[in-house]
């Protein structure tokens, strides 16, 4: 187990990825994972969606981590997400208070997720969105790619990413607005209408 | 024709003399799978066929992507990094400590970050229900772990070595015994899931899922190093793992790198 990289002084060289495997089911998923939004606020809104496979078929095996600023576009440093029951060891759920910005969702036995979270603030040159991180039993790497909202054109117009990918490919990106405040966000692993997934360097 | 262990050491072999070629005509060395991995049958229908889109963030150092989940305190139990005291009764199977260091790819210890483990039991069975493997169930292990790395980015878990187990990729298709870990770092852009090896293992070479990193010094870094050091008298056997985060994070664009 080397972990120095001879190529640079100070450099360590990257521990590889795997595939979550079939069984993670008991071991990461948590009570409210998809409730990231407190209770009552009145900037919440559900993203849901299913993932499929290069047949069409959706995954019953695959689970989401969502990553978003608050509405005011904020990044927050607030824990509790998983939090603990001490006496017992088991799951509290989160308080409903405080908004930790992060959760994670299994498909379920039909493939499809859902979470109910704040709409994400606009940060930086970007558009608002909600970064997503797809793991999956067969996905030796996790995916990344990114949730958009349809509300705001111009802003989506704008954004880095999206204006620079072709329309077809952009749409995969974009949620689809399904009521008031209900977004439909399908990932499509491989084939036709592959979503766009994003590599960070 | 069912698929044989001969047939996957096949498909592995010509899998590792493509990436040798690779990178004897100048291509890069690969640190992680390619998602594209035949021998893993599971991965044929959920590799993404269009490259990935590189977002280069040093041009926009606001991306929440470099920023990352927090987790304190109230997102863990007492034991649980002691995987052999969740239950009433000590678990069977040879006791264990798992301890190594979090790190960036400069080497700096990763501080209060999340680890997440979970394991089969001594007897190569996962307490989930869709396992159909039918070696014992044990009621004293469950097999999931969770820890803060500390000030000097290392972790510790105590549990019991996991056994080996079949699947079902191909006839004969043994798993080497093996942790899983989900990691978090300062980025998002930096989180891993992975697994953790023991040392000598017999199966490496049949394992496509471990063969699916096709750089041997690569595969190496998944393999733990016993650690007498580590072992704990009269109680456990020690094991040390470091683990370096892939990824760029904020301080990548403040260094201008
Ligand atoms: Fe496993």
């Amino acid at each position: 187990m080397t972990t120095t990289d001879p190529g640079g002084p100070g450099t360590a060289l990257p521990t590889p990825s795997h595939t979550v495997g079939p069984f993670y089911g008991y071991a990461l998923p948590f009570p409210g994972g998809g409730d990231i939004a407190p209770l009552g606020h009145p900037d919440t809104l559900t993203l849901r969606g299913y993932v499929y496979d290069g047949a069409g078929d959706p995954l019953p095996d695959a689970f989401l981590e969502l990553w978003g600023p608050d509405p005011a576009g904020n990044v927050p440093d607030v824990d509790g997400s998983l939090r603990r029951d001490q006496a017992t060891g088991g799951h509290l759920g989160r308080n409903g208070v405080e908004f930790t910005g992060w959760g994670r969702v299994q498909t379920d036995a039909d493939g499809h997720w859902y979470a109910r979270t704040l709409r994400p603030g606009a940060r930086g040159r970007s558009a608002p969105y909600v970064s997503v991180c797809v793991f999956a039993r067969g996905l030796l790497t996790h995916l990344f790619t990114r949730i958009y909202l349809p509300d705001d054109e111009a802003a989506l117009a704008a954004d880095p990413l999206l204006s620079r990918l072709p329309d077809a490919r952009r749409d995969t990106l974009v949620a689809a607005r399904e009521r008031d405040g209900v977004y439909r966000f399908d990932i499509r692993l491989q084939g036709e209408g592959e979503t766009v997934f994003l590599e960070f360097a | 024709m069912p698929l044989t262990q001969q047939d996957i050491d096949a498909e592995i072999a010509a899998e590792h003399a493509a990436y040798a070629r690779r990178v004897a005509d100048g291509a890069p060395v690969e640190h992680h799978p390619r998602r594209d991995y035949a021998p893993y049958r599971s991965s044929a229908l959920r590799h993404p066929r269009q490259p990935p889109v590189t977002i280069d963030v040093r041009r926009d150092p606001e991306l929440v992507e470099l920023r990352s989940p927090a987790f304190g305190e109230r997102d863990l139990s007492a034991v649980d990094d002691d995987l052999t005291r969740h239950h009433h009764g000590e678990p069977i199977g040879e006791r264990i400590t798992v301890s190594g260091r979090l790190l960036d790819r400069q080497g700096r210890p990763v501080r209060g970050q999340l680890v997440e483990i979970w394991q089969a039991n001594a007897a190569g069975r996962y307490a989930h229900r869709r396992e159909q493997h039918d070696a014992p169930l044990d009621p004293n292990f469950t097999g999931v772990g969770r820890t803060l790395t500390g000030p000097d980015g290392s972790y510790r878990f105590t549990t019991v070595r996991p056994g080996p187990y079949p699947w079902r990729n191909h006839v004969g298709a043994w798993r080497p015994a093996h942790i899983h870990f989900s990691l978090f770092g300062p980025a998002f852009t930096q989180r891993l899931v992975t697994q953790m090896y023991f040392p000598n293992d017999p199966l490496f070479r049949y394992d496509p899922i471990l063969q699916s990193v096709t750089d041997d010094a690569a595969r190496q870094r998944l393999v733990a190093v016993y650690d007498h050091g580590l072992s704990v008298p009269e109680f456990s056997l020690g094991y040390r793992w470091d683990i370096v985060l892939d990824g760029p994070d904020a301080t990548w664009i403040e260094e201008g790198r």
